[in-house]
C-alpha cells in the first residue's frame, strides 16, 4: 500500500508549501489609480501630461485675467480701456463690442428702418427652427416658407422703395388671383381635370368643398398673410430704398449663407440628378460644373463674380454690387451640395427605383416621391456641414469689398475714437465667440441627426 | 364548344411625346440651347462692355512692362524691367512654396494631433480635442488676420528686434535669419546627398527581401539615418566646408543683411498650417478608429508588440481610409492659401488676379489664368489620387 500523500509524490514541481501572501496592490480603483494608468504610464505619457498641463497653467490664467478680470465692460470712448488713463492693467475692452454692437448686426443700415431688418431675422429664426427641429409640424409648409416666402419676404423688407412695391402689389395679385381659383376649384372640382390626374381628382371630389386641395390652400393662405403684413407695413411705414452699400454686419453675414443654402440646395439635387443621368450630355455638363466649380478657390469664383459678371450681362442690367458675390456664392455651394446629395443618391438601394419603376412612376415622380425624400434624409449631417463651410466661407466677401461681419470689425479697429492697445484683441475674441457658437451649434446638430438616423442601426 | 375569338393586342402605340428615348434627346437638345444661348450671349455682352470701356483683349498684356514691385520673389523680378507673364510666374512659385510647406507642417501637426486625441492620456487627449473643435470652427480668414494683425505686427520695429540665439531677429518687418552662402564645391554635398538617398532606399529593397526570404531583420532606420546624414557630412568635411553665413548685423535703425523672412509669408503659413492640421487631425483619427479593433487583437493574440501593431497592422490599413481625405485637404490647403490676397503676400491671386488685373482690367484673360492654374492642380492631384485608390484598393473575390 502506497500512501499517496503531497509528501511523497512522484512530481518534482509539485509546491509543498503556500507562498507569503502579496501585499495588497497600492491601488487599483480610485482617482489615484486613474492618474496613474491615464497620465503616467510610462516616461514618454508623463513628459506629455506635464507639457499639457504646463501649456495650460500658462495660458488659461492669462487669457481668464485679460478676457474677465482685468477687462473693461463699459465707457464711452478709448479713455475707459487705457492703462495710463484707468490707472491699472487694462484687458478686453468690452466697451467698444458693447458701443458699436448695433454696427456689427446691422452694418450702416440706416437706424430708423432697422425694424425691418428685425423683422427679417425673426422670419429667418422661425423658418430655422420650423425646419430643424423634428417636432415642428407641417414639415412641408416649412419648406416652403423657408425656399420660397423667406426669400421674396426679405428682397421686399430689406432693399424696400419703388420697385420692391410694385413687386409686392403684383404678388399679393397674383395670390388673391390663385387663391379665387381655387375657392372656385373648391365648389368645381371638375375645372382642375386640366392638370390633375383623374385618379387624384376623384380623391379630391370625394371630400366636402372645403377640404379639398386643402395641401394648395394652406400654401397660399400663409403666402397671403405673410404678403399681406408686409404689405400693411409698407402702407403704414413705409419703405423707403436702403442701398446695398449700406447693408452691413450680421445681417450680410447670414444673409450670405442664407442665400447660399436656399439656392444651391435645389441647384445642388440638380446637378446631383444631372451628374447620374444617363442622358450624356446633361451629365456632361454637370460633371463639368461641378469639377471645374470643386477645382477652384472661393476666392477665383468671387472675383469672377466681382469682375466678369458686369461684363456678361447688358451694361443697364449691371448687377448689384452685393448681388454679384451672392451669385458667386451661390453657385460655389451648389457644387458642393451636388456631390454631397449624390452621395446620398448612391446609398438608396437599387431596389427602391426598381420598386418605384415598376408602381409605373415615372422619373420625376419616382424621385421626388420615394427617391429624393430617402437621399436627402441620410445627408442631412453632410448638407448641415457644407453649410457650415459655406457660412465660414462667407467671411471671404471682405475681399470683394462687401461689409460682412469681419469686416464690420475691421473696419472699426482702424477708427481712432476705439483706437488702444487691447481693441483688436477684443474685436478678433468677439468675432471667434460669434463664429465658433454658430459653427459649433451647427455641427452639434449635424452631430444629434447622425444619431437619430442610425438609432435604427443601433443593437 | 365556343372557340373564343383571340383578340390580337398590338402593344399600343405610344405618342413620340411619351418616348423616353425622344424626350431624353429633346431635353438635352433644349438643355444645349439654353447653355448655348447663355454662353452666345454672356460673350456677344462682354465684347460689346470690352469696347465701350476701350477694354483691350487677348493675351498681349503677357508681355507688356509690369510697372510694379513685389516683395518676396524666388525670381529675379523688378518693377522697371519685368513683365506681367513674369509677375505671373512670382506669383505661382510663391503659392506653390507656401502650399508646399503648409503641406509639409501641417500633415506632421495633424497627425500629432490626431493620434493625441486618440490617447490614453486624458489631458493630451481634451487638449488636442480643443484645439481641433476651436480650430475647425472658425473662419480661415479671421485666424489670418489674428496671426497677422494681432500676433506679427505688434512685433518690435526693427530698431528694437528681438535677438534669438544664432543671430535670429525677430521684428516687425518678419524673421530675419542667416543667409546661407553656398561655395561652388557645395554641389558635391548635394550629389552626396542624393547618392545616399539612393544608396538608402536600394538598401531598403535589399533587406526587405532579405527579410522575406531569410526572417532576418535588419536596422533599417539607423542605417538610412546613418546613409543621409553621414555621407553628405564627410563629403561637407572633405571639400572644406563650402558653406558659409551672412549674418544679419544689427544697425542703427535697420538690420542689414542676413534672410528676411516676411511677416505676410509667417502668418499664412503658420494660419494655414493650423488649420489643415485640425481637418487632417479629424482625417486621421477617423482612420485610425476605422481599423477594427479584431484586427489588434489578433496581431497581439499573434504575439505582436504595441510598436509593431501599429506599424505593421494598424497604421497599413489605416492609410487606406486616410490617403483620399488627406489628398482633398492638402489641395484645400492649397486654394486656401489664395487667401494671402487679405493680408497681402504677394501670391498667384494677390499679385496676378489682384494688381495685375487692376492695372490691366483684363479681367476675363486674368481671372480665367488663374482659375486655369488651379484647376490644374486640382485635376492632376485628383488623377494620381484615382490611380493610387486602384492600386491600394482592397482586392475582392
Amino acid at each position: 500500500m502506497t500512501d499517496a500523500t503531497i509528501e511523497n509524490a512522484p512530481y518534482a514541481f509539485v509546491r509543498k508549501e503556500t507562498l507569503p501572501q502579496e501585499s495588497p496592490p497600492l491601488s487599483v480603483a480610485g482617482p489615484l489609480a486613474w492618474i496613474r494608468a491615464n497620465l503616467f504610464s510610462g516616461p514618454v505619457n508623463s513628459l506629455m501630461t506635464l507639457v499639457c498641463v504646463y501649456i495650460v497653467v500658462t495660458s488659461v490664467p492669462d487669457l481668464v485675467r485679460f478676457y474677465l478680470i482685468d477687462a473693461v465692460w463699459s465707457g464711452a470712448n478709448r479713455d475707459a480701456c487705457l492703462a495710463d488713463k484707468v490707472g491699472r492693467p487694462v484687458g478686453a475692452c468690452w466697451a467698444y463690442i458693447a458701443d458699436r454692437f448695433q454696427y456689427f448686426i446691422y452694418g450702416s443700415y440706416p437706424i430708423p428702418q432697422r425694424w425691418r431688418v428685425n423683422i427679417v431675422f425673426a422670419m429667418f429664426a422661425l423658418g430655422i427652427v420650423w425646419l430643424l427641429w423634428d417636432r415642428m409640424p407641417l414639415k412641408k409648409v416649412g419648406f416652403f416658407f423657408f425656399f420660397v416666402l423667406l426669400p421674396i419676404s426679405a428682397y421686399l423688407l430689406l432693399l424696400g422703395g419703388p420697385a420692391a412695391e410694385g413687386f409686392l402689389r403684383t404678388l399679393l395679385i397674383l395670390t388673391f388671383a390663385l387663391m379665387a381659383i381655387y375657392l372656385v376649384l373648391s365648389f368645381v372640382p371638375g375645372l382642375a381635370r386640366f392638370w390633375i390626374g383623374p385618379a387624384f381628382l376623384a380623391v379630391e371630389e370625394a371630400l366636402p368643398p372645403w377640404k379639398r386641395f386643402y395641401r394648395v390652400k394652406r400654401l397660399i393662405l400663409l403666402s397671403l398673410v405673410v404678403l399681406g403684413v408686409i404689405a400693411i407695413l409698407a402702407d403704414s411705414a413705409g419703405l423707403p430704398r436702403v442701398d446695398t452699400g449700406l447693408w452691413g454686419g450680421m445681417v450680410v453675414t447670414f444673409l450670405i449663407s442664407a442665400v447660399g443654402i436656399v439656392f444651391s440646395l435645389p441647384l445642388g439635387v440638380m446637378l446631383a440628378l444631372g451628374r447620374r443621368s444617363r442622358l450624356p450630355i446633361i451629365q456632361f455638363l454637370s460633371v463639368v460644373f461641378i469639377e471645374f466649380v470643386r477645382g477652384v478657390p472661393l476666392i477665383t469664383v468671387l472675383f469672377m463674380a466681382n469682375t466678369m459678371l458686369p461684363l456678361f450681362v447688358p451694361q443697364e442690367y449691371s448687377p448689384d454690387r452685393l448681388l454679384r458675390p451672392l451669385v458667386g456664392v451661390a453657385l460655389f455651394a451648389a457644387a458642393y451640395m451636388a456631390e454631397v446629395i449624390r452621395g446620398g443618391l448612391q446609398a438608396i438601394p437599387k431596389g427602391q427605383y426598381e420598386g418605384a419603376m415598376s408602381l409605373g412612376l415615372g422619373y420625376w415622380s419616382m424621385m421626388r416621391l420615394i427617391i429624393l425624400p430617402q437621399a436627402l434624409r441620410i445627408v442631412i449631417p453632410g448638407i448641415v456641414n457644407t453649410f457650415i463651410g459655406l457660412f465660414k466661407d462667407s467671411t471671404l466677401v471682405t475681399i470683394v469689398g462687401i461689409f460682412d461681419f469681419l469686416r464690420t470689425i475691421e473696419a472699426t479697429l482702424v477708427d481712432p475714437t476705439w483706437a488702444t492697445p487691447t481693441t483688436r484683441a477684443t474685436g478678433y475674441a468677439f468675432a471667434a465667440v460669434f463664429y465658433f457658437l454658430c459653427c459649433w451649434g451647427m455641427s452639434r446638430y449635424s452631430i444629434a441627426v447622425e444619431q437619430r438616423l442610425a438609432a435604427g442601426q443601433r443593437r | 364548344m365556343t372557340t373564343i375569338p383571340t383578340e390580337t393586342r398590338q402593344p399600343g402605340k405610344a405618342s413620340l411625346l411619351y418616348d423616353p428615348k425622344i424626350r431624353g434627346y429633346a431635353y438635352q437638345i433644349l438643355l444645349l440651347a439654353v447653355v448655348g444661348f447663355l454662353v452666345w450671349s454672356a460673350a456677344s455682352n462682354a465684347i460689346e462692355n470690352l469696347r465701350a470701356q476701350k477694354i483691350a483683349s487677348g493675351f498681349g498684356f503677357w508681355h507688356n512692362a509690369a510697372g510694379f514691385d513685389v516683395n518676396q520673389k524666388l525670381i529675379p523680378f523688378s518693377a522697371s524691367g519685368s513683365t506681367y507673364g513674369q509677375a505671373f510666374y512670382v506669383g505661382l512659385l510663391n503659392t506653390l512654396l507656401v502650399a508646399s510647406i503648409g503641406i509639409v507642417l501641417s500633415t506632421f501637426l495633424g497627425f500629432f494631433v490626431g493620434v493625441a486625441r486618440l490617447s490614453s492620456n486624458w489631458v493630451l487627449a481634451k487638449l488636442a480635442m480643443i484645439y481641433v473643435e476651436v480650430i475647425r470652427n472658425l473662419p480661415l480668414l479671421l485666424q489670418l488676420f489674428f496671426w497677422y494683425n494681432a500676433v506679427l505686427k505688434p512685433l518690435p520695429d526693427a530698431r528694437n528686434s528681438i535677438a534669438l540665439p544664432g543671430s535670429i531677429f525677430l521684428n516687425n518687418r518678419g524673421l530675419i535669419m542667416p543667409n546661407p552662402q553656398f561655395g561652388p564645391a557645395f554641389q558635391a554635398v548635394v550629389v552626396a546627398f542624393f547618392l545616399a538617398a539612393f544608396a538608402a532606399i536600394a538598401f531598403y529593397i535589399w533587406s526587405k527581401r532579405q527579410q522575406e526570404r531569410t526572417g532576418k531583420q535588419y536596422p533599417n532606420g539607423l542605417i538610412t539615418l546613418g546613409l543621409i546624414l553621414g555621407l553628405p557630412l564627410i563629403v561637407y568635411f572633405l571639400a572644406g566646408q563650402p558653406l558659409s553665413f551672412d549674418l544679419p548685423q544689427q544697425g542703427r535703425f535697420n538690420l542689414t543683411g542676413g534672410l528676411q523672412i516676411y511677416p505676410e509669408f509667417v502668418a499664412l503659413l503658420i494660419g494655414l498650417t493650423t488649420y489643415t492640421a485640425g481637418f487632417i487631425a479629424e482625417v486621421v483619427r477617423a482612420g485610425i478608429l476605422a481599423v477594427s479593433k479584431g484586427q489588434t487583437e489578433a496581431a497581439n493574440a499573434l504575439g505582436l508588440r504595441a510598436g509593431p501593431t501599429l506599424k505593421l497592422v494598424v497604421i497599413p490599413q489605416a492609410m487606406r481610409v486616410i490617403i483620399p481625405p488627406l489628398t482633398s485637404n492638402y489641395l484645400n490647403l492649397t486654394k486656401n492659401s489664395s487667401l494671402a490676397v487679405a493680408i497681402g503676400y504677394p501670391d498667384l491671386v494677390q499679385v496676378f488676379t489682384g494688381t495685375v488685373l487692376n492695372q490691366t482690367g483684363q479681367a476675363v484673360e486674368v481671372v480665367a489664368i488663374t482659375m486655369a492654374v488651379y484647376l490644374t492642380i486640382s485635376l492632376v492631384t485628383s488623377l494620381f489620387m484615382n490611380i493610387y485608390n486602384k492600386r491600394m484598393a482592397l482586392v475582392e473575390r
